[in-house]
């Protein structure tokens, strides 16, 4: 460290420089220019992903929504649909993306239900990639994926073999946070039992999902421990206001009682909100540093050949020694 | 989207870089509603603290450039700017060594901080400039130094296994010094600023601006505009890089009015009016750098690091080493061929 010539105490003493505005600096052009954030919500049809999402955002998602029968959810395959909304709070904007999965773990046999997801995510690597590769870098599009829900049923006993292998399939390309949905089906016992009973799961198959990040000497550590301890998160959404005790508020009516989205006692939809948009952020160089980084040397380390034509090289092969041996 | 003529002559460079991709299907992206009638506060704005956080905590790097012939006050100057002994002079060096024979380039590195910023500052001096009596192409050991920082960082950003933080040596800010001759530039002073202006941010101040009275400065400074006008001479904050009519508006008026920016540099304290003051003392009345009606020192610093830094540090990232990248990923372009290192643990792309 150098010594200051003239140590400085108030930002009028002769000892500042003024540096220190630099955040200042980069506040003002990061407000200028906005942020970008893409949420994908991934999990069966009627787990109330469509519900949620609205919640959190405020926003209003399929407005006109078109429920198909079981009998056309035969023929269907995953899709894949992005919807973007701009957000603006106290003048920072925020162009957000979610895209959804409809007829994930629909079908009879869901056995390649999320080989369209991989590819999905893929893509949006493969695009950034060939964008931050280009000559022309000054307008580059993030859409990559920076957070996965991903909605977990409540009626089961954990996870299902279907979940387990969809997050190893995608924790290495993507930050998963794990939620169990439609939460008010459950009473708090049968709530921390499902969540311990998922963790477990987790643990077992060694599946990664999105770690918070220690909190930074200034943030509440209890908060955090807490955040943390009530992952996977348990929620429900509702956009439909209720009236209680003369207030308006969001939930849900029963003949038994009213649930409150917003209330932490009923479940975890605020502490779910707020890491989200606490950790928007964090996701985001979790996504950069870690995931797009590894597609990255694999892709480069590659002989430069497109995937495909890798895979039907190493069919071919495969097939060219088979016929060797017969 | 379609490359255009240029673009496909490196489609064709590219495809051993990044292979090319194939047809991805282009997911339509709908519009979403806000469900007006459901009020509340999500919490975005947050985000902005969360930057700030983060700039806090990884602190950042800031490169500074003093180019001028010897005398001009360089080094005291950065010391002044700074706060500290971080120029070349200070750092152990003879006062009184000799002139080089040849530019040389030497840099410095410091960190500072300030208000939990850690700042890595970087110094680099360029004695030997325009000291000599033939002082032809004396600019090109600076060219070559600016384009060798940009060279280091693109190896670094073609790498396949890189780092999440790549080192930033880059010049961002060049500061230029003019002779207080009161008459005009040198022929130096503008071959000098026409080669660099393209390559690095170029400040121009006047130094040692005590030897001129108020009249001779307004009317060298209204020279030394014109003069920089009339030879096409793009000076930071360049007219081009404004981002909106806020940015126009504030760097207008900076151009056309305060810059050059007439400097006087101290690192000696004195007592005026009861306050401690950086200053010169003379027979005939102290001269306070920090006070603006005796020179603008204050208006360079706040310019430099309290607004503009930041500007400083994306002009050069995002146009002045995106234009060497570019030349660069184009076969060369007229750029002598690079000696490319050969180290066994660095794979890249190039």
């Amino acid at each position: 460290y150098i010594q200051p010539l003239f140590p400085c105490q108030f930002s009028d003493s002769a000892g500042y420089v003024g540096f220190a505005n630099l955040p200042n600096q980069v506040h003002r052009k990061s407000v200028k220019k906005g942020f970008e954030f893409t949420l994908m919500v991934v999990g069966e049809s009627g787990l109330g992903k469509s519900t949620l999402i609205n919640s959190l955002f405020l926003t209003d998602l399929y407005p006109e929504r078109y429920i198909p029968g079981a009998a056309e959810k035969i023929e269907r395959t995953v899709q894949i649909e992005a919807s973007t909304v701009e957000i603006e709070e106290r003048g920072v904007k925020l162009r957000l993306t979610v895209v959804d999965t409809p007829g994930y773990g629909d079908a009879i046999n869901s056995q390649d239900c999320f080989k369209t997801i991989i590819h999905y995510i893929d893509n949006q690597f493969e695009r950034y990639l060939h964008d931050e590769s280009g000559l022309n870098r000054r307008h580059i599009i993030d859409n990559r994926v920076h957070c996965c829900f991903y909605f977990i049923s409540p009626f089961g006993h954990g996870l299902k073999p279907l979940d387990v292998e969809f997050m190893k399939a995608l924790h290495g390309k993507v930050n998963i946070v794990p939620v169990i949905a439609k939460a008010d089906t459950l009473t708090l016992k049968e709530r921390e039992r499902l969540k311990r009973r998922v963790l477990d799961e987790i643990s077992e198959h060694g599946i990664r999902i999105y770690q918070l990040p220690d909190a930074d000497s200034d943030e509440d550590e209890e908060f955090k421990e807490q955040t943390r301890a009530s992952i996977p998160f348990a929620v429900i959404g509702s956009n439909q206001l209720i009236e209680v005790k003369g207030k308006k508020i969001r939930g849900r009516l029963y003949p038994w009682g009213v649930v409150e989205v917003e209330n932490p006692e009923h479940n975890d939809f605020l502490k779910l909100r707020t890491m989200l948009v606490t950790h928007m952020q964090d996701l985001q160089e979790v996504t950069q540093d870690l995931h797009y980084e590894n597609f990255r040397s694999e892709r480069l380390k590659r002989t430069g050949k497109p995937v495909e034509e890798e895979v039907v090289d190493k069919d071919r092969i495969l097939q060219q020694k088979e016929a060797e041996v017969r | 989207p379609h490359a255009g003529p240029l673009e496909s002559k490196n489609q064709a460079a590219m495809s051993e870089v990044v292979p090319e991709p194939r047809q991805i299907p282009v997911v339509p992206m709908k519009p979403m509603g806000i469900n007006a009638s459901l009020l509340g506060y999500i919490g975005i704005d947050t985000i902005i603290e969360q930057m700030r956080k983060k700039t806090m905590k990884t602190g950042f790097d800031f490169n500074i450039m003093v180019v001028g012939q010897s005398g001009l006050g360089k080094s005291t100057l950065v010391n002044t700017l700074f706060k500290s002994h971080v120029s070349r002079k200070s750092s152990g060096w003879n006062r009184e060594e000799k002139i080089p024979k040849t530019v040389e380039i030497k840099a410095i590195g410091h960190v500072i901080e300030e208000g939990g910023v850690k700042m890595k500052l970087t110094v680099i001096d360029t004695p030997g400039f325009g000291d000599q009596i033939n002082n032809e192409n004396c600019w090109e050991p600076i060219e070559k130094y600016i384009n060798e920082q940009y060279e280091k960082f693109l190896k670094e950003e073609v790498n396949i296994a890189r780092k999440k933080r790549i080192p930033d040596t880059r010049v961002h800010c060049c500061l230029y010094f003019i002779s207080p001759t009161g008459h005009s530039l040198r022929p130096l002073d503008l071959e000098f600023m026409k080669h660099l202006s393209k390559v690095v941010n170029i400040i121009p101040v006047i130094a040692k601006a005590d030897t001129m009275t108020l009249e001779e400065k307004t009317e060298f400074k209204q020279r030394v505009r014109k003069e920089l006008e009339v030879n096409g001479i793009e000076f930071y904050p360049q007219k081009e890089f404004d981002e909106d009519l806020e940015d126009k508006t504030e760097n207008d008026k900076i151009r056309q009015e305060s810059m050059p920016f007439a400097v006087v540099g101290s690192d000696k304290e004195y007592q005026v009016n009861g306050k401690r003051v950086l200053g010169r003392k003379t027979p005939w009345g102290i001269i306070e750098v920090e006070n603006l009606n005796h020179c603008e020192f204050a208006l360079l610093r706040d310019f430099v690091i309290r607004t503009h830094l930041q500007d400083l540090k994306e002009v050069t990232h995002n146009i002045h080493y995106e234009t060497y990248r570019a030349k660069r990923l184009n076969g060369n372009g007229g750029l002598p061929p690079m000696t490319v290192e050969t180290e066994e643990n660095h794979e890249s792309n190039l």
